[in-house]
Formats: C-alpha cells, sequence, structure tokens
C-alpha cells in the first residue's frame, strides 16, 4: 500500500519539468558509497485485511482483560463518555498541525484555551499551559521552573511522590546544579514533617509533594506549604489522580505555588503508559518562567475575539538555548479529550465521579479489613487509592489471586523495601459492588490456602 | 461561520450531559472527616450532551488540518495520516491495558515495541532503540544525555556542543538542558557545514556536534563522513536530528554515515498524526557503543518471552513514566507493515521528486539563496517581495485565502524571510498545482497591489491576530464575571 | 535621525552622557527589527557592569535580543516605566525608551564606540 497520489502521467510531466529522466537522479548529492544497494529487510507490504489480522493475533497476546485489576498508581480505570473518542476523533482535531498560523487553528486555539481554564478552576491556580508529556516530565519542568525562579540549588522531594516521577526528575537534574533530597513519611503515610523540616533551609528552591500520594494518602497541603514558605521555599504540589480535585480543596487555595501531575484520569485509556498528559499550573507572578505552550486571548484586526499562542519567547523557537523547556510537540490531542471529558462530566458529573470514588474505595477497604489477615497500613485519609498489609506470604497470595483471574493492586516491595507485605490497591467507580466483593472473598480464600 | 462563545460562556445549572449509575455501596458522610473539601469548583461548566457535541463541532471547522488539504511546511513533514493506523491503535487489548501489568500478560504490547524497535533498526542502520521520548525534543535530550553518561563514565563530559547555524531550536536547548554550551557552526556558501570551520571549533572540549541531514536547507550534507572523521578523531559523538529522516527512507542510512546517535519524529516521517500539536514520539537510535546508556527500562527477549529490562547499571535512568507513547508506537508500526520495502523507498522518492517538482516550479518567482540541489524541502526567501515592502509573513497570510496552510517561517535563521517549504510524498500534482498557482498569484499581486496581500487573509473567520497584545497583556484563561 | 550627542554600539545600543553619569538604549534600528516590544528584563540597581556584559534581555512578540552594556559602570537607575509600557522602545527608542543610567566606570571605554555620523554609515553596510 503506498499513500502517493501520482498517476504514472503525472510522474512523467513532473519529472520532466524537474528535467530528470529517472528516480535516481533525485538522490545524485548522495555520494555512492552511502547509498543502500539493497532493499530494506522489512516484511512485505501487508494490506489492510492482512494488517488487521496481524494486529488482532498480535493483541490476543495480550491477557490482561482477562482479569480483574485493582492496579492504579498512576494509571487510573475511569468512566470515559462515549462523546470524547466520537468528538476527537473527527479530521479536524486529528490531522491538523501545532496552532502557530492561528487564522486556520482557532478549534484547536480555543480548546487549549477552555483547558487551560478548566485546570486553573480544578487547581486554584492562575495561570496553565497547554500540556507536557506526562506527569513525570511535568514534575521535573516544574523543579527546573522551581531552581530558574529561586536560583537556589536544593530540592526536597518526597519519598511518597511517585517512585517514576522521582527518577526522572533526578535524569533531568543530573546536567545542572540541582540537587534532590528525599524526605521521608510518617506512620499515618502522609509526609514525615520532621524529617521535612530538618532538611529545610536557605539554599532549598522548592517542596515537592504528592497529593494524594503514591500511598494513596492525603497530605495536609497548607502544613506543607506554609513550612516552605517559611524558608521562601516553593510548594510544588503533584496530582496524579485529578479526579480527587472534583472533592477535595484546591491545591492554589492551599498555598501551593506550582500545581503540576498527571491527565490520564480525564478521559485517556491506560494505552499502556502512554500517550498521557501532563499538566501545569502556577501563579501568575511566575509566568515569565513557566514552560510550555500556552494559548491567550486576543482580537483581530475587525475587533473579533479570537485566540492565539502567546508568550512564546520563552519557548525553544525563539529563545534557543536560554529557553525555559526545550519542549516543541506536545499532547493536545490528549489535552482536547481531557477538555471534552471535564466539560462532559460538567460540575455535578465530576463531583459525583470524586464522591463514587472515595465511596468505593471507602467500602472495598472496610470489608477487606474485616478479613483475617489483612490489615489497613496507614490511617491518613485517602481517595480512591489505599495500601494493605498481609500476614503472611504475599507472593502466595499473588499468585493464588492470580488462579482466581484477581490482579490484587501493585505489590509494594520493589518500591518501598518497608513495605515488604503491602499492596497498593484502586478502586474507582468503574467497579461494581459485586467485584469487590469479589476480591474480598478470594483474598479470604487465598489467605486460608 | 458561526462564532462559538467559550464552554462557560453558555454554560447554566441544571444542565447535565453525564450520568454515573447509582453508588451502589452504603454512601458515608463520616469518612469526609478530616479531609480538606472543596465547597464548589466556581465556573465549572454545566452543559447539555447536544451542546458539547455542537461545541466541538463548530470548533473543528475552524481548524484547518491534513484531511483538508496541504501543509507544505518545512521539517514537519505533514503527509496523510492512514486511518488504518487509527482503527488498529483503538483495539481494546492494547488501549485497555495497564502500564504496571505483569509482563506475561501484555506481551503483545512487549513484542510491538521490541518488533518496531528492530523495524527501526533496519530502516536506520542503528543497533538499538528507546521509544520513550514523547517528541523529537525529549528524544533530542535523551540522546544528549547517552553521550555525556558515556563521557561522564570516562572522566570528561567535556563542555561544548557544536551545532550548525540553520538548525531547529529544539537542538540547543535541549544541548543546554544537559549542561552544554552551545558553539555555532557555521554554513557555507552552499549552505552546508563548513569544514574548515568544524576543523577549527572541534577540539576535545566539544562532546558532540548536531547534525540534520539532510540539513533545514534540504541539502544532503555529502561530507557527513568526513565530518564524523573529524569529530570522532577528537573523541565526540555525532548526533543526528532525524526529522528529515522522509528524504533517506530506503535510500540511505543514518548508522552507515558513521552516525553515533539519532532521534526520529514519528509524527513525522511515521505517518502518525500531529493532533495539534501531539501526542507524538521521538525514539532514540543509538550505535552499541551507547547502548548501555539508554533510559529505562529497555525491552529484551529472554527464553521466548518478552520482558522489561531494568538491571541496566549504566542507564541514564528514567526520562518519563512507564514506556513512552506507546499507542502513537503502534500507529508507526501499522505504517511499516503497510509499505513494505518498495513502499517505504517510495516515500523519500516521490517527496523529493514532489519538492523538486515545487522549486523548479517557483525558482523565478522567488528567491532561493542557495542553489545547491535539495531533497525534500527547500528554503525560499521574500527578497523579490521585500521590494514592494511584502514579507514572508504577508505571503503566508495570504497563502490562507488560496486554501493552502503557510509554509515554516521562523526558521531556519541563516535566511533572512524564510519560506521553508516541504511537500511531503503524499500530495497529488493537482494540490501541488494549487499551490504553486497561489504562490505565483501572491508574487503578481506582491508587485501590482501590494495591499491585498500586506492585508490578508481576507477570507478566513479572524483575520491578523494582535499578538503583541495578547503577549504585553496576557489574558490566558477565562474569568468569571462577578 | 541619529542624536549627535549619542554614542553607538554594534549591537544597536546607544549611549548618551551627561558628565559621569550615562543614560543607555537601543536604536531606532534595533527597535523596527525586534516588532512591537513585549517585555524588557532589566539589571537591578547597583549591579556592576562590565563592557559588552548582558545587561538583560529584550522581547518582541517573535524575538529575543540581548541588550549589552556599551561601558562598564554601576547600575543607577533602571527605566522602570518600561514594566508597564514597554512600547515605549518603540514608540521613542532615544527618548521615553531608555533602559538604565549608568555611572561610568572607565572613560577611555568611549573610544570604541560610534559616532552618530560612523553609526549611519554601519548601517547603510548592513545587508537588508
Amino acid at each position: 500500500m503506498s499513500y502517493t497520489s501520482l498517476s504514472d502521467k503525472d510522474k512523467k510531466e513532473m519529472m520532466s519539468r524537474v528535467g530528470i529522466s529517472s528516480m535516481e537522479e533525485l538522490f545524485r548529492t548522495i555520494p555512492e558509497g552511502m547509498k543502500l544497494k539493497r532493499e530494506l529487510k522489512v516484511p512485505s507490504a501487508l494490506t489492510e485485511i492482512e494488517l488487521i489480522h496481524h494486529f488482532e493475533k498480535i493483541a490476543k497476546q495480550n491477557k490482561y482483560s482477562e482479569f480483574l485489576s485493582f492496579l492504579g498508581a498512576g494509571a487510573y480505570p475511569h468512566v470515559i463518555p462515549y462523546v470524547v473518542d466520537y468528538l476527537s476523533s473527527r479530521g479536524e482535531f486529528v490531522t491538523p498541525y501545532t496552532p502557530y498560523q492561528p487564522e486556520v487553528s482557532q478549534g484547536t486555539l480555543q480548546a487549549i484555551f477552555e483547558f487551560q481554564t478548566l485546570i486553573c478552576l480544578l487547581t486554584g491556580m492562575d495561570v496553565a499551559n497547554a500540556s507536557l508529556y506526562d506527569g513525570a516530565s511535568a514534575a521535573a519542568e516544574a523543579v527546573l521552573m522551581a531552581h530558574r525562579l529561586k536560583q537556589k540549588s536544593n530540592v526536597l522531594v518526597a519519598k511518597t511522590l511517585h517512585p517514576q516521577y522521582r527518577k526522572t526528575i533526578k535524569t533531568y537534574v543530573r546536567n545542572l546544579d540541582i540537587k534532590i533530597e528525599e524526605f521521608g513519611f510518617s506512620e499515618t503515610g502522609e509526609i514525615d514533617f520532621e524529617s521535612l523540616s530538618s532538611k529545610m533551609d536557605e539554599g532549598t528552591s522548592a517542596v515537592v509533594c504528592q497529593s494524594p500520594n503514591f500511598l494513596g494518602v492525603v497530605e495536609d497541603i497548607k502544613k506543607i506549604s506554609d513550612l516552605a514558605h517559611s524558608t521562601k521555599a516553593l510548594s510544588v504540589v503533584v496530582v496524579t489522580e485529578p479526579v480527587s480535585l472534583g472533592l477535595l480543596e484546591a491545591p492554589g487555595k492551599l498555598g501551593a505555588d506550582i500545581v503540576t501531575g498527571e491527565g490520564q484520569s480525564f478521559g485517556i485509556p491506560l494505552s499502556f503508559g502512554g500517550p498521557y498528559l501532563g499538566f501545569m499550573a502556577c501563579l501568575k507572578e511566575f509566568i515569565r518562567q513557566f514552560p510550555g505552550r500556552i494559548a491567550g486571548e486576543t482580537k483581530d484586526v475587525d475587533g473579533k475575539r479570537g485566540f492565539v499562542l502567546t508568550l512564546s519567547t520563552r519557548e525553544q523557537h525563539i529563545r534557543r538555548e536560554r529557553a525555559t523547556s526545550n519542549i516543541c510537540t506536545n499532547q493536545a490531542l490528549c489535552a482536547l479529550r481531557a477538555t471534552i471529558f471535564l466539560e462532559t462530566l460538567g460540575l455535578d458529573g465530576l463531583k459525583e465521579l470524586a464522591w463514587q470514588n472515595i465511596q468505593k474505595a471507602n467500602y472495598a477497604l472496610e470489608k477487606l479489613t474485616q478479613v483475617e489477615g489483612i490489615k489497613r497500613k496507614f490511617h491518613g485519609n485517602f481517595f480512591n487509592e489505599f495500601v494493605i498489609e498481609f500476614s503472611g506470604s504475599l507472593p502466595k497470595v499473588e499468585s493464588s489471586l492470580r488462579e482466581k483471574g484477581i490482579l490484587g493492586g501493585l505489590y509494594l516491595r520493589e518500591f518501598y523495601p518497608e513495605l515488604e507485605n503491602c499492596s497498593l490497591l484502586c478502586v474507582t467507580e468503574m467497579f461494581k459492588r459485586e467485584e469487590i466483593d469479589r476480591l474480598v472473598k478470594s483474598l479470604e480464600e487465598a489467605l486460608k490456602e | 461561520m458561526i462564532r462559538e462563545p467559550l464552554i462557560f460562556e453558555i454554560s447554566g445549572k441544571g444542565k447535565r450531559a453525564f450520568s454515573l449509575p447509582e453508588l451502589d455501596v452504603p454512601s458515608r458522610e463520616d469518612i469526609l472527616q478530616g479531609l480538606p473539601v472543596r465547597e464548589n469548583i466556581e465556573g465549572f461548566p454545566q452543559v447539555s450532551e447536544v451542546e458539547i457535541i455542537r461545541h466541538f463541532t463548530r470548533l473543528s471547522k475552524a481548524n484547518y488540518c491534513v484531511d483538508e488539504g496541504f501543509y507544505p511546511l518545512g521539517s514537519c513533514t505533514m503527509k496523510y495520516n492512514p486511518k488504518i493506523n487509527e482503527k488498529i491503535a483503538a483495539i481494546s487489548e492494547f488501549v485497555l491495558s495497564h502500564p504496571y501489568a505483569p509482563f506475561d500478560l501484555v506481551q503483545g504490547n512487549l513484542g510491538i515495541l521490541k518488533t518496531t524497535e528492530e523495524l527501526m533498526n533496519e530502516i536506520t542502520g542503528m543497533d538499538a532503540f528507546s521509544f520513550l521520548p514523547a517528541a523529537g525534543a525529549q528524544g533530542e535530550l535523551v540522546g544528549m544525555m547517552l553521550i555525556r553518561a558515556y563521557l561522564e563514565e570516562r572522566g570528561n563530559p567535556r563542555k561544548i556542543v557544536l551545532i550548525p547555524d540553520s538548525a531547529h531550536g529544539t537542538n540547543p536547548s535541549s544541548a543546554h538542558i544537559c549542561g552544554y554550551n552551545i558553539q555555532e557552526i557555521e554554513s557555507n556558501e552552499k549552505g552546508t557545514i563548513d569544514i574548515s570551520s568544524l576543523e577549527q571549533n572541534m577540539t576535545e572540549d566539544v562532546a558532540a556536534l548536531m547534525i540534520t541531514n539532510p540539513n533545514t536547507l534540504g541539502v544532503f550534507e555529502a561530507d557527513i563522513k568526513k565530518i564524523s572523521e573529524i569529530v570522532h578523531a577528537k573523541g565526540g559523538f555525532v548526533y543526528m536530528d532525524g526529522a528529515n529522516m522522509n528524504a533517506l527512507v530506503g535510500i540511505c542510512r543514518p548508522g552507515d554515515m558513521d552516525v553515533d546517535v539519532i532521534h526520529l519524529n514519528l509524527h513525522k516521517t511515521f505517518s502518525t498524526p500531529h493532533g495539534g500539536g501531539g501526542p507524538g514520539s521521538g525514539p532514540v537510535g543509538v550505535k552499541r557503543e551507547l547502548e548501555p546508556y539508554l533510559p529505562l527500562p529497555t525491552i529484551k527477549k529472554s527464553e521466548d518471552k518478552y520482558i522489561l529490562d531494568f538491571d541496566r547499571p549504566k542507564s541514564i535512568g528514567r526520562v518519563r513514566s512507564f514506556f513512552g507513547n506507546f499507542l502513537v508506537v503502534v500507529k508507526a508500526m501499522v505504517y511499516i507493515l503497510s509499505l513494505g520495502p518498495r513502499g517505504l523507498k517510495e516515500v523519500s522518492e516521490i517527496a523529493v521528486l514532489n519538492s523538486n517538482y515545487v522549486r523548479k516550479s517557483l525558482e523565478k518567482d522567488y528567491f532561493l539563496k542557495y542553489t545547491t540541489p535539495t531533497l525534500h524541502e527547500c528554503v525560499f526567501s521574500d527578497k523579490f517581495q521585500k521590494k514592494h515592502g511584502v514579507q514572508n509573513i504577508d505571503i503566508a497570510k495570504r497563502l490562507i485565502d488560496f486554501g493552502v496552510h503557510p509554509p515554516t517561517m521562523s526558521f531556519p535563521l541563516i535566511v533572512q524571510g524564510a519560506l521553508m517549504t516541504e511537500p511531503t510524498e503524499t500530495e497529488s500534482k493537482r494540490d501541488l498545482d494549487l499551490f504553486i498557482d497561489a504562490m505565483k498569484q501572491i508574487s503578481k499581486e506582491a508587485k501590482e497591489n501590494p495591499e491585498i496581500v500586506k492585508s490578508a487573509p481576507h477570507s478566513s473567520y479572524v483575520r491578523r491576530l494582535d499578538e503583541t497584545s495578547a503577549a504585553r497583556s496576557p489574558v490566558l484563561r477565562w474569568v468569571e464575571k462577578k | 535621525m541619529y542624536p549627535d550627542d549619542f554614542y553607538y554600539t554594534k549591537d544597536h545600543e546607544w549611549i548618551q552622557v551627561k558628565e559621569d553619569k550615562a543614560t543607555v538604549g537601543i536604536t531606532d534600528f534595533a527597535q523596527k527589527q525586534l516588532g512591537d516590544v513585549v517585555y524588557v528584563e532589566m539589571p537591578k540597581v547597583g549591579t556592576q557592569l562590565e563592557f559588552h556584559q548582558s545587561i538583560g534581555v529584550i522581547e518582541s512578540v517573535k524575538a529575543v535580543s540581548d541588550i549589552y552594556s556599551p561601558v562598564s559602570g554601576e547600575v543607577i537607575e533602571v527605566n522602570t516605566d518600561l514594566n508597564d509600557s514597554p512600547e515605549l522602545v518603540n514608540q521613542d527608542p532615544h527618548g521615553k525608551g531608555w533602559f538604565i543610567r549608568l555611572k561610568i566606570g572607565d572613560e577611555t571605554e568611549f573610544e570604541k564606540l560610534m559616532s552618530a555620523d560612523d553609526y549611519e554609515k554601519f548601517l547603510e553596510g548592513i545587508e537588508e
């Protein structure tokens, strides 16, 4: 299959105008010695039907869909209203270029402006950008931004920030004058305030926490922000599960200076990890150091309202090596999905969604802790994820659950050695009561074995 | 076209577009104790499903797109996005798989990542690929980090990265984030890297040269092997920005040109859609030497099973969550398998034919600063039109009236008033002729009636938006009027 | 067009001297090249500048440019009007669009600068 559109006659006419008699002449500027003298060793072309069969066969090698899975940890199974897929698959949204020419991109630009507004409303901040790659790289960009603003090297990062996000931050700062230091968590699952205070000093540019954190626990953002501000450091709050913002107070109202996170919960399917949707928002005084594309409202020459990409001088195509970030292509179509999702859910829908998440998760934990051998690990408040601890051999429990067709959450031993017998479970609105009951019953049986 | 308000402006209490099943577990208020519950989300919209559909359908009509017409955007490779790619990337076993799933339950996904890596190795002549980078810029950053890690391990990361003055802006910004200072290398009168300038600047303080080949002028750097030799002789690396790969597929391979590390843009050469600004994917390819430093995780085959390999002590670490833009990689794999070896070569042959056809047809109307033969793109400038007060931006805006998206204008910086034009291989002769005729017409207007060009566009819904006040007094979100 | 009592640099800055103090700005040519100025980043009062050291950055919608100090000295005043009205740089580049006032460090540095005549000749030589 070829997607070219030239007829034999077209080709002849064009070659004649260019002044060549063979296609090889087009490549005369490439030295002969460098040219490939053979065909590429890739499989012969497959037709559309063959492609569908080929990939359906590959898809059947995935067995994940056969399981009832309680995995969360930065990627959340949520409802996606059908209109999200329907609208975001329109060619006018899927196939345009970046909106550098605003006259022909008002659709994309207005959608971005709405997205930015929605993020500001949810996070309680003044300004949001048009998206970053994902929550992890967004957290890293936030650290770089704090460093540019404060010109100080130390950044304190909570151990309860998603392990992948912490690793990503470390990679991004490795060649810059930024030192990352981690501080631990307490018995409740919240951050250890003493540990944090003891590490803060005049050289701290930011304190980075996640809420709800990786262990599912909701942090006291006000207390953390006040502590950060006491040494003039910035409070960076990371939200990996933004559905929580349908219920919980906006970090901006609790003292956060920069709020960043993962928007996958907003209408983006699990997708085996990508593409996802990083978002970032900040206070307006930080705008010049803010990374990423931003759409702004303006008027045209006839006084009509329109939208444009603005404050572009922060970006790579103008500032080059002194740009606030090297980001060029971002995650526009994912941001569009999130925009449609949030506007479709609306105020009541989002609140209801958040409510169902916290209720179902609480129901699950309540029933689970009634099973002998299962303990609630952390007593801090949670949203839709929590940690349970098993007495006895976890691998045995794991395999027993697998046999019953269940994936019992994320086992934490590889991330926190001290949480060897613990699992992080996520329960969202997608789980029916009987599915939660099935989990409880299966665990009961597994622990008896 | 009906002017579409912001969703917040048509919002009203009591409207609903979606409902969830009733809660099937007991509802408890006491669990909220101690939680900072928000009273409300002021300004959050409430509309009906009909309003959602109409809102976004109308907005979509305000967008130009590849499905509608031509985008001669240099360096962007705005080719047609095959629809079968979309259908296959929507298969539920791909879409609904969780990234923390145990590996044995997602062998299909891991197989796709590994197979696409092998296909990319063959197409580019490199030895290994990582699909973690979410876009070209992130790929560049990773590539530079790999180089730095290699050099650091040997005691000296060095201080400088050499970048041609024709390079895309992400090149210097990526190198800078990596902790390097930038040194510009001049282009010669042919538009290619000046070898003596390179020789002079290539010292043992230079970690790498970042090169685009063909370069941003569309010219093949024929001296690439000599260039690599010069850089390697002083212990440096050659990084190739693969944004212009569309000229080389099946013709020659970066790996065979002694390049050490490259990135590709799946949303350019490999047909995955631009989506109005992403998601893309910027995989990084390396030669064996740099393979140990690739970001975590890589995929490998172990006893007939695909596994994620995190046991890589020299790796630069993680650069993002999970495995990269997986569904985008699926689309690129479908594309490669749908083309096969002949189809892949045809991509570059026709891309170069289309571009040269456009160049030949317009070379008398628009100034070409460099007369060197070009491959899949070429850079015109507004020099002739400037005499009448018409600049590249005016030409760009006037093209909109002819139903064509303007070419790239913000670079390369070495051509003043640039109009970087890349037709890609999917354009028909008819669409190319429409573009050529429009450009000729505009050139005529510039002489005979410059005002019509300078005040363009005339037909779009909004015209000449005030970007100055958007930057001076930014309004970056809707605010509820009290 | 270009005031006789100013000195000029190849980077299109001007400097006007009164006794031991000087005012610095960018020339009309520079503001035309940049287009509509949207933001000016300036140093703090008290900053010690060296000859040709970057004072700050000037941003237009589509471009960014460093401003270099024509001579060495200490910043004694900064034009805060530019914070709210960056357009002054476009409207009156040689007057109200000034950036900083300096206490001059080394008078001999003025020998390295151009007179109004020299600057105008320099502009003619620049390829458009």
